[in-house]
Parts: C-alpha cells; sequence; structure tokens
C-alpha cells in the first residue's frame, strides 16, 4: 500500500502489486467467478492466475472446476477481490459436486429464460419493444 | 481536498453496488476499496469472504460520494476560474 503513497500517482501498476501472489476472486464481464493466485498484471489489468477453478454459484451452494493457468485480457476484467482466509471459512455456503451444480445453474438458466420469455410476450403484445437482452450489462 | 479515506458506494454497471473506505483511484477511475460490503449480499454470494477489492473502471456505472466529504463551494469556485480561463493550457 505503500507503493503510491510515496510521492507517486495512482496507477494500476501501482495498486496490484500488492495483491501478487496472493488468492484472489476475479469477475469477469461474461459472469464468471474464477479464484486463483496472481502472478503478474500490466496497466490495461491484464492478469495471470495459477491454479485457477471456476467457481459457480446456484443459490447457496457452489461448485468448482480445476481450471488451471489463465491470461486474462483487461478488458474482460469487472473486478478483482483479495479473498480473506479467515472469513472464507465462514460463509454460509454449501459446496456440490459439479455436475450437481452444472445442472442446477442449466435449470436456472432455462427457469430464467422462460419468464424472460413470458414477460417479452406480455411487453410485445402490449406494443412495447422487446428486442434488448441482458447478456452483455458493460 | 482528498476522499481518500471516505466511505464510499460504487455502482457498478452490472448492478452489484459495494461500499467500502476508498483507498485509491487512478486516471482511469480504476478504484480501489478495503473493508467492503455488497448492498445486497444475498444477491451476490461470491462476494462474502471478499475483504478488499480493485474495481476497473471501465465498468463503474456511479460513486456515491458522502456528502458531507465533498466541499461544493469550492469545486464551484474551480469551475468558475477554469470557465474564465480563455484556453486551457497545454500539458507539457
Amino acid at each position: 500500500m505503500d507503493n503510491y503513497l510515496q510521492g507517486q500517482i495512482f496507477t494500476t501498476s501501482a495498486s496490484l502489486v500488492d495483491s501478487v501472489d496472493r488468492k484472489l476472486l476475479v469477475v469477469l464481464r461474461d459472469g464468471r467467478k474464477l479464484i486463483g493466485v496472481l502472478r503478474s498484471f500490466d496497466q490495461f489489468a491484464n492478469l495471470v492466475l495459477q491454479d485457477t477453478i471456476e467457481r459457480i454459484y446456484v443459490g447457496d451452494a457452489y461448485g468448482d472446476i480445476p481450471r488451471g493457468i489463465f491470461i486474462i485480457r483487461g478488458e474482460n476484467v469487472v473486478l478483482l477481490g483479495e479473498i480473506d482466509l479467515d472469513k472464507e471459512d465462514e460463509v454460509p455456503l454449501r459446496q456440490r459436486p459439479v455436475e450437481e451444480i452444472l445442472s442446477a445453474q442449466r435449470e436456472e438458466m432455462e427457469a430464467r429464460q422462460k419468464r424472460e420469455k413470458l414477460r417479452n410476450k406480455l411487453l410485445h403484445d402490449q406494443g412495447f419493444s422487446v428486442d434488448f437482452t441482458e447478456t452483455d450489462l458493460y | 481536498m482528498t476522499l481518500i479515506g471516505q466511505q464510499v458506494t460504487v455502482e457498478l454497471k452490472n448492478d452489484l453496488a459495494i461500499t467500502g473506505i476508498l483507498v485509491s483511484v487512478d486516471q482511469f477511475l480504476n478504484i480501489k476499496l478495503d473493508d467492503i460490503h455488497v448492498v445486497e449480499e444475498q444477491k451476490y454470494p461470491h462476494m462474502m469472504a471478499v475483504k478488499n477489492c480493485f474495481i476497473r473502471g471501465s465498468v463503474v456505472r456511479y460513486v456515491k460520494l458522502p456528502a458531507s466529504a465533498v466541499d461544493t463551494a469550492l469545486l464551484q469556485d474551480a469551475a468558475r476560474r477554469e470557465a474564465q480561463q480563455p484556453t486551457v493550457p497545454a500539458p507539457r
């Protein structure tokens, strides 16, 4: 944290240097959550993550998929969070096998699509334009 | 005048709103927050174990500042002074 307080202006590079070699949660623009160890970065927030897992959340459950090493292009990054290793154990979520989570995720997605389809139909019947989809909010 | 050390709420373009102590901001509006909590925690369970975060400037929609920490008179004076200048001097 002292890196940008000693007379230097704040830059991306100065700010992330403290997070190197730490376990981080990275949220991507497509909604995926990656957890891994930050090994390198640059001024665009391009990142290198090692020993990465993708964590999928559905309701109060989650599942992990091992993914390996990532180079993430900065434009796809929404936020990076440092994980509090003490808090991590207190989180009231339960871990489920990947297959179970993936099917739960699929069900959730299908339910949402169904809901949206119905809503769009109702709006369309009343004369509203319904060409907006919430796929990329950024 | 600085807002570093104040509690701010950053709302992202995906509607996630994070409150925390402002640690730093850069020219891209990249923001670092400490001691964070998410406004609708139930909706975003992945943020529960996160204590501090770096937010990429390009995904920020709003930054809500504490009104008491903003000196509006000073800002208005600065804006008027800038408006009075015929041209803005080029950065060196």
